[in-house]
């Protein structure tokens, strides 16, 4: 029986030390190890993108991470979305939007949305949609969602 | 999931030790978009699990006009279609490797465990046989190469040997005057797994009215990916018309061996590799031509 590993690894720009067994994946890492319960489970196979994180640079869905994989990396999560002074755009554009009804999907999609609007500050709906394709919503029907989205872009550059 | 141990090589020596050291009790680990999700449902397991990302050669694209495009075995899709040497010169890679799965899936997935997983609907690998692609393996008892139309036995089975590694896909440079495409039919407009797939490759003479070669490969047939020699074959040589297209195309689907599933029926997958082997030789002729 493999014992527990050590892993060093940036988490939100913080430097983050954790143990975890090799099976386990970044996504048990950071909600049961790491208390960080912002990121979600959905599938757990890699369809719904509820689990979505930023994985040196590019959004990754966490599930399909083992947490071992994370020495050395940066991660962002959806607890390093918003500032002390406030919600990031793209979480205020959810809110006002109405965006969100269970809100189970919510942070992938947020995580998601910025990874995109950060690289493409004018991508137009079918970009958005092709880009969130990988991210499911049993509620909303995703027009809310698109609308938010490109409510974002606008007060991203305000 | 069971408990495995986990390595992290940082050479092809110390991985192909490792992987040696288990035999077929050890897995190969690229991005982990397929494994983590057998291992996780029980459909494989493995006691270590080998972490190929920090082996320099299993994360590289080269290309050069003489010796053409290496893809490492462990390579993830976004940097194909993010590498300006792939997207100028192998636009028939980007069209797979930009419908695989979602952007998220792209980030983690390569086209060599795509091929090392070997599903029968493996969008990289029609493109890749196409292409003329061969496959680098090394093991305990050194390295061979297996043209990709050669990789897969049968559904989640290939030619490696416990203790090989894939280390690297090699795609020749582009023939002057040649194109390639990938098409899928999949009933959603993203994230699911083809119903069919072909993929086809031409070269054209100077004029760019007539073929000098063709290869054709096909997706979710089949036990494996399909190389559809005869189809590719039968238009060398033939001035490029809807009457050698279409003769191709027949060709194609006589060699469409699939099963009727959840995904689509017999027929309905025949039907399609007609349509989906059309398409993609009138793409890759623009391509070949410039036009697009």
């Amino acid at each position: 029986m493999p014992g527990l590993v050590h892993v060093s690894t940036t988490i939100n720009g913080n430097p983050t030390d954790f143990l975890c067994e090799p099976r386990q994946s970044l996504l048990e890492v950071l909600r049961d190890v790491l208390g960080m319960t912002g990121t979600k489970e959905g599938c757990n196979d890699g369809n719904c993108g509820a689990c979505t994180v930023v994985f040196d640079g590019r959004i990754v869905t966490s599930c399909l991470v083992l947490g071992v994989e994370a020495q050395d990396k940066e991660i962002t999560t959806i607890e390093g979305v918003a500032t002390p002074e406030g919600l990031h755009p793209v979480q205020q554009a959810f809110l006002e939007n109405a965006a969100l009804q269970c809100g189970i999907c919510t942070p992938g999609f947020i995580v998601a949305t910025k990874a995109l609007l950060d690289r493409e500050p004018d991508a137009d709906e079918g970009r958005i949609r092709h880009w969130l394709a990988g991210n499911l919503c049993r509620c909303t029907g995703y027009d809310k969602i698109v609308r938010a989205v490109l409510d974002a872009e606008d007060k991203m550059k305000a | 999931m069971e408990a495995i141990e986990f390595t992290t090589p940082k050479t092809i020596d110390e991985a192909v030790q490792a992987m040696a050291s288990k035999g077929d009790r050890a897995r190969a680990l690229a991005g982990g978009t397929d494994l983590l999700v057998q291992l996780r449902g029980g459909r494989r397991s493995a006691d270590l699990v080998v972490d190929l990302k920090e082996v320099p050669e299993l994360n590289e694209i080269s290309y050069s006009p003489g010796s053409g495009l290496t893809i490492g075995a462990a390579t993830p899709c976004y940097r194909l279609y993010a590498n300006a040497d792939v997207a100028a010169n192998y636009p028939g890679l980007v069209d797979s490797a930009s419908l695989i799965g979602s952007i998220q899936i792209q980030g983690r997935a390569s086209f060599g465990g795509n091929l090392c997983n070997s599903a029968p609907s493996a969008d990289a690998i029609p493109p890749m046989i196409a292409l003329g692609a061969v496959a680098n393996i090394i093991g305990p008892s050194g390295s061979r190469q297996v043209p990709v139309e050669d990789f897969c036995t049968g559904p989640g089975r290939n030619v490696l040997e416990p203790g090989e590694l894939l280390v690297s896909i090699n795609i020749p440079a582009p023939a002057a005057n040649s194109g390639a495409n990938y098409l899928r039919f999949i009933p959603r407009n993203e994230m699911d797994i083809a119903v069919a797939g072909v993929g086809s490759a031409v070269v054209l003479d100077a004029s760019g009215q007539n073929f000098v070669s063709a290869r054709i490969a096909l997706a979710s047939v089949a036990p494996t990916p399909v190389f559809c020699k005869a189809a590719g074959d039968s238009l060398a040589g033939k001035a490029v018309s809807d009457e050698a297209i279409e003769e191709a195309a027949r060709l194609a689907m006589e060699d469409a061996k699939p099963i009727t599933d959840m995904r689509g029926t017999i027929r309905q997958r025949i039907h399609l590799v007609g349509v989906l082997t059309r398409r993609t030789l009138n793409n890759a002729i623009k391509r070949a031509r410039g036009e697009e």
